[in-house]
């Protein structure tokens, strides 16, 4: 395979990898890895770097269109990115250590993990009767817009909250993905943030997360300039696609099957990482 | 002038981030095209982690290899500009909350910028 057939097969790739991340809400960049690893034979090391760059396209693309819908909360998102951003250069620097197969195990486990978090319902939690005072002198509480006009809410458990973003962004920063799942599993359940904050406030810090780390990457020489090229543009590409597609009752078999897809890869990885193939 | 509401700042923020990706898209694809035409034909590896050479790991050599043409270095200009949008929006961010008067959360956003910046330039072996 010459360079122009592998460049044009990963471009693809990337491209069906972002338009179902982005239409099922997975993100593209949990099946990049995994895609470029097990089927290209890419080294795992080269793929994260890959992987990371196309993370912050997509997640500074879409936010344009976020904001217009007034739901992300600039200063949680800009409080909790202190503990994401530590957390990814954490998460880089382990990457360094860490042995491919242990990469690949790792990276497994947390795409069970992904898989299992996108598709359970929420579990809807009673309002608290005390709010975090922590959470009143940050001034985390807004409103987000609804048909009946805008709506207050407070937000709870801060510590808690950060504490999660930390382990958010060292997975993102070891595994070179958006960790999209539990940052707002963080936000969501932890610190009882709206969803529709949560998802959009989540995709805003996905992009700074990202860019800590492939800072790290970069300067340790794991971004290939020749490999990462199809994945950004077919990530990009693929995900401002999958945004314009309007969801239907397709979107819940779409999200069946791509789980599917993700927890094969899952196996795929966890089997090659200890028997040590990759 | 107007005042610097959150909601304000997060538009502009918006469109800082749109137009850095699409910029950043821009160059990726002119040096891919370029790398292509020229090694297009040639077989790719990689199966083994080599590691990049040590221009195409900090940004002066960057600059310099992207400014002389060379199609690598192209691409990973278009990559470190992908990469400083997120870090340009934190930026803006400190200059937002200065003008708010927000002490709190301009730490908040300095913290922030100086674990990115640590991350691209402090972070090589």
């Amino acid at each position: 395979m010459t360079t122009l057939e592998f460049s044009l097969l990963v471009w693809l790739g990337s491209l069906a990898a972002g338009f179902l991340g982005s239409l099922t809400g997975l993100g593209g960049g949990v099946v990049i890895v995994p895609l470029l690893a097990l089927r290209f034979g890419v080294d795992i090391r080269y793929a994260i770097g890959a992987s990371l760059v196309s993370v912050i396209a997509t997640s500074s693309g879409a936010a344009a269109a976020y904001v217009k819908e007034g739901y992300s909360n600039l200063r949680i998102g800009m409080f909790l990115e202190i503990a994401t951003t530590i957390g990814a250069l954490a998460g880089a620097f382990l990457a360094a250590w860490m042995s491919s197969s242990a990469v690949a195990v790792i990276f497994g486990v947390v795409l069970f993990y992904s898989a299992y978090l996108s598709n359970r319902s929420r579990p809807e939690r009673p309002e608290a009767a005390r709010p975090d005072p922590l959470a009143t002198f940050l001034r985390m509480d807004s409103t987000y817009p609804t048909a009946d006009g805008p709506q207050s809410y407070r937000v709870h458990n801060v510590p808690g909250g950060f504490g999660l973003m930390f382990v958010a962004g060292a997975l993102s920063g070891l595994l070179g993905i958006g960790s999209g799942a539990v940052k707002v599993l963080a936000m969501d359940q932890v610190m009882r943030i709206p969803f529709k904050v949560s998802t959009t406030t989540s995709n805003f810090m996905i992009g700074v997360t990202a860019a800590a780390s492939a800072g790290v990457y970069l300067s340790r020489g794991y971004i290939d300039p020749v490999l990462a090229m199809p994945v950004m543009l077919g990530v990009l590409a693929g995900s401002m696609l999958g945004a314009r597609v309007l969801f239907g009752a397709k979107s819940r078999i779409l999200r069946i099957v791509f789980s599917l897809i993700i927890l094969a890869l899952g196996v795929e990885l966890i089997y090659n990482g200890l028997t040590g193939r990759l | 002038m107007r005042a610097w509401t959150d909601e304000r700042v997060e538009r502009v923020i918006g469109t800082l981030l749109r137009w850095g990706v699409i910029l950043a898209a821009a160059v990726v694809l002119a040096g891919g095209v370029m790398y292509l035409a020229r090694y297009g034909s040639t077989i790719p590896d990689y199966r083994v982690f080599r590691g990049e050479p040590s221009d195409l790991r900090n940004v002066s050599g960057i600059v310099t290899d992207a400014v002389s043409w060379r199609s690598r270095g192209l691409i990973m200009f278009g990559l470190l500009l992908l990469i400083a949008t997120p870090m340009a929006r934190v930026a803006f961010s400190v200059v937002a909350f200065a003008l708010q008067r927000d002490r709190t959360y301009v730490m908040v956003t300095l913290i922030v910028l100086a674990a990115l910046l640590y991350g691209l330039t402090r972070a090589g072996p």
